[in-house]
């Protein structure tokens, strides 16, 4: 008997070879490649990237890159796409701007309850529209693809009819002043919060049972739903994070610019979706880490900013971001078959 | 302790279950018998909550359940090995082992004890399985494996088992025998499906028969015999389960010389089958017979070897390259490498036959002949029910493995492999599959069977190969074939 289960287990282990440089590819090994191809080069390049003001000028939009592209993941991992993002930025930001005019005139000289209550308020739209897609997918079984489009459309229609297009001024300077343009330990503010929150997905996606299910409707919706996973909640909660996400993002960028304003976030979708499958997200669900997400939008936004720096015109920002994506999948996928066989 | 009476459920207005009733005591075996599409796994879906019930009063333990979702069917201690499995792809072993059962202390999961838990509940099975790595990567028969863990994860008080040895082999099957055993002495009910007789026979106390959807009987096995069963079971005495092949060995068809995968799963093995004949593979799960078929219709990396087909060595070769040449392969695993689930039976049929002057002419389909085509094939293999537009998924588990196999008969090839042909098909339809075979080889066909199931072998196979761990140990000749000579050679060594 001993014997026999002895050269069972040699015969179900898989052979386990993988060297050290498989294992580096396989764990983001590629991002982090790209990602100091891309600094290096740029700093080569345009020396003015590595000045103080330009960096952080990176960072704050790398944050405000970073939370919209981990809400994309995980909406992703779960099986399903948010299109959506950007039109509830563009909404939450008219929101935010919109509470804080209103707010002012009721609540004078009481900035911070006004800023607070235009934060709970956006939080709110952003969870509510998580809570309506959601709510389509897993109720209808519509495509997420389909629900989220709509989403999109409805949310750019209603925010432009309010604002027709024009910004909302009148955002409490404060507001601006430490939250946009505010700095702790050298730092902008944003990206400390953009710090916060992948650090929240990171053990939410490792340690939390919530993460285990998200990867595991994500992964097979009919096994998981079989295992007594609740694949309605699960659905529903990651969309709605998605949403709260998207929504901070909104209050962040108002902060930012200012202003709320109805035209932004309008290639965020694409830009989320981009930085998550540089990351490694699966389009098909059940793959995906928020730290090589992280990467992946710092990448996008080192990118971003080399081509302002040596003035590329706005108007051709998309076909290189559209180039980027391609080629760095196809490098990705190259080299991960060459390791394979 | 668990009733229901008066059960119906229809898909699409048409009774896969019809009426029936079932009762089980605690401590019991209950065994479901059945042909192909009978409902049984129907059955086992509405009792573990998969899907609503349409009529029908589920009672337990005296309390009358309304409604049933398969988180709180395990509440109440219902776990299931459901024949389609249940596990997540992109999650490792001891992940998909606590699925929506985790143990987290506060927001936190607990990864050691639940991992230390996996350890022990494998170890007490004697399932020995890579604990780490995504169930993507595991082979049917360990997938089977961490399916069973996973329904004995919490202890339940009903255990549901749907055709859980299909891909064991006998000492698997073995180690969980006597863990149902001993959750039998525990007081656990246990519902089991199987088509094997043996197994109803040694570890059943009462057997219900399906057959339509319909009951057509609750008897107590220990009061019946195997043919009175089988006779329940599909309606007419039963006929001889194996035919008596004529085996004419003519030319070798195809050779493989000390042929070694880049995984190693097979190291240096050589065979030749030869036009004429069933060649047998046999070996315990894992012995790298699975994967010799494999690498021989190119699904393998192959390191070095040779493999021959009518003496001319084929270099890297291809499923399409294969196909080209005549070869045909089935694989065991019918959902992953298999069927396109999503798709009708009849273009699953003639999927790798549509370039067939009959099927096509250039680019074009000729859709009007399909029906035609498959008629013969799929009647041969009698599938049920006959309705070749119905999505693959529709079809009951052995009748998916039916369409599989259909396939392969669409056009004429020369060389045959089959990886477990008959997992988890019925009595009536195993013979329907030997009979396929028998017709093949005396038709000149070369056809090569890997298989767990000896008495297929023995029965069927002119000459067997025997292997362990990824060699070629021993090769049998038809007048050397039993069960004990066969099985001395699969641990290695020699009895
Ligand atoms: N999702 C579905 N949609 C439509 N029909 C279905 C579906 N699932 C099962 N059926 C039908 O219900 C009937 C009973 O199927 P079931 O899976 O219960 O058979 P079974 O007794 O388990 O057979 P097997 O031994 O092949 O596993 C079959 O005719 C099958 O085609
Ligand atoms: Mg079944």
């Amino acid at each position: 008997m001993s014997s026999e289960t002895a050269t069972m287990t040699v015969a179900n282990a898989p052979s386990h070879r993988a060297s050290r440089i498989d294992r580096f590819l396989m764990q983001g090994g590629i991002v982090i490649t790209f990602l100091v191809v891309a600094v290096v080069a740029t700093a080569l390049i345009e020396p003015r990237f590595l000045n103080r003001l330009n960096l952080l000028n990176v960072m704050r939009n790398f944050a405000l890159l970073l939370i919209p592209s981990l809400a994309q993941m995980l909406v992703m991992t779960a099986g399903g796409f948010d299109l959506s993002v950007g039109a509830v930025v563009a909404a939450t930001s008219v929101v935010t701007a919109a509470v804080m005019l209103v707010g002012s005139g009721y609540f004078p000289g009481m900035e911070l309850v006004v800023i607070l209550a235009s934060l709970v308020i956006a939080l709110g739209v952003g969870a509510l529209v998580g809570l309506v897609n959601a709510g389509l997918v897993a109720t209808f079984s519509l495509s997420p693809f389909m629900v989220t489009l709509a989403m999109m459309s409805v949310l750019m229609g209603i925010a432009l009819y309010f604002t027709q297009g024009i910004p909302i001024y009148g955002v409490a300077d404060s507001f601006i002043a430490n939250v946009g343009r505010g700095q702790f330990l050298g730092l902008p503010i944003v990206l400390w919060i953009g710090l916060a929150v992948l650090a929240a997905c990171i053990v939410m996606q490792r340690f939390t049972s919530l993460g285990r299910h998200i990867y595991a409707v994500g992964s097979d919706q009919r096994s998981a739903r079989l295992s007594g996973v609740s694949t309605g909640r699960t659905l529903l909660v990651a969309y709605m994070l998605a949403g709260l996400l998207a929504a901070l993002t909104g209050f962040l960028m108002t902060s930012r610019l200012g202003s709320g304003q109805s035209t932004i976030g309008g290639t965020l979708a694409l830009e989320t979706i981009a930085a998550a499958v540089i990351g490694g997200v699966s389009l098909r669900g059940g793959v995906g880490r928020a730290e090589l997400v992280a990467l992946a939008a710092l990448f996008l936004s080192v990118i971003a900013n080399a081509m302002n720096l040596v003035q590329v015109d706005s108007k051709y920002q998309t076909l290189v971001l559209g180039a980027v994506l391609i080629i760095s999948l196809a490098i990705e996928r190259l080299l991960l078959r060459k390791r394979q066989s | 302790m668990l009733e229901v009476t008066g059960f119906t459920k229809r898909f699409r207005g048409v009774a896969a279950l019809d009426n029936v009733d079932f009762s089980l005591n605690e401590g019991e075996v209950h065994a479901l018998l059945g042909e192909n599409g009978a409902g049984k796994s129907t059955l086992i879906n509405l009792i573990a909550g998969t899907f609503p019930w349409a009529e029908g009063v589920y009672r337990i333990n005296g309390r009358t359940i309304t409604s049933l979702t398969p988180h709180v069917a395990q509440e109440i201690g219902i776990a299931a090995v459901f024949q389609e499995f249940s596990l997540v792809p992109d999650l490792t072993v001891v992940e998909n082992i606590f699925l929506g059962r985790e143990q987290s202390s506060g927001l936190f999961l607990k990864r050691k004890q639940m991992r230390q838990a996996a350890v022990e509940l494998l170890d007490s099975l004697g399932f020995h399985l890579p604990l780490d790595e995504n169930v993507a990567f595991l082979s049917r028969a360990q997938k089977q494996m961490v399916e069973i863990a996973k329904a004995l994860r919490m202890s339940p008080k009903v255990l549901i088992l749907d055709e859980p040895t299909a891909s064991l082999t006998d000492g698997e099957a073995e180690k969980l025998f006597n863990a149902v055993a001993l959750l039998k002495a525990r007081g656990v009910g246990i519902i089991y499906v199987s088509h094997r007789m043996s197994e109803i026979r040694n570890l059943s106390d009462r057997v219900t028969v399906l057959r339509g959807g319909k009951k057509i009987g609750t008897v107590v096995t220990a009061e019946i015999s195997d043919e009175g069963l089988i006779e329940m079971m599909v309606g007419r005495p039963v006929e001889q389960l194996f035919p008596k092949i004529e085996h004419k060995p003519g030319p070798v068809r195809l050779e493989v010389r000390d042929l070694t995968t880049e995984k190693r799963s097979v190291i240096g093995a050589s065979f030749t089958a030869r036009a004429g004949e069933v060649v047998g593979l046999a070996g315990l799960v894992g012995c790298g017979r699975s994967e010799l078929c494999r690498a021989v219709f190119g699904l393998e990396v192959v390191e070095t070897g040779a493999i021959m087909l009518d003496d001319k060595a084929v270099e890297r070769p291809t499923p399409t390259s294969m196909l080209a040449a005549n070869v045909c392969y089935f694989p065991a695993d019918r959902g992953s490498e298999g069927l396109a689930l999503a798709r009708s039976a009849r273009e699953n049929a003639t999927m790798s036959s549509l370039d067939l002057p009959e099927l096509s002419s250039g680019p074009v389909l000729k859709f009007w002949r399909e029906n035609e085509t498959i008629k013969t094939p799929l009647a041969n293999l009698a599938l049920r029910p006959m309705a070749p537009e119905r999505k693959a998924s529709a079809f009951s588990g052995g009748n998916q493995q039916k369409l599989m196999l259909a396939r392969g008969l669409m056009k004429p090839f020369e060389v045959y492999l089959f990886d477990e042909p008959t997992v988890g098909i019925d009595v009536g339809a195993k013979a329907d599959v030997y009979n396929l075979i028998k017709s093949l080889v005396e038709a000149g066909a070369c056809v090569v069977v890997s298989t767990s199931e000896l008495p297929e072998l023995i029965n069927l196979a002119s000459r067997v190969y025997v292997m362990h761990e990824g060699k070629v140990v021993a090769e049998l000749a038809k007048h050397e074939l039993s069960e004990a000579q066969v099985l001395s050679h699969y641990f290695g060594g020699h009895a």
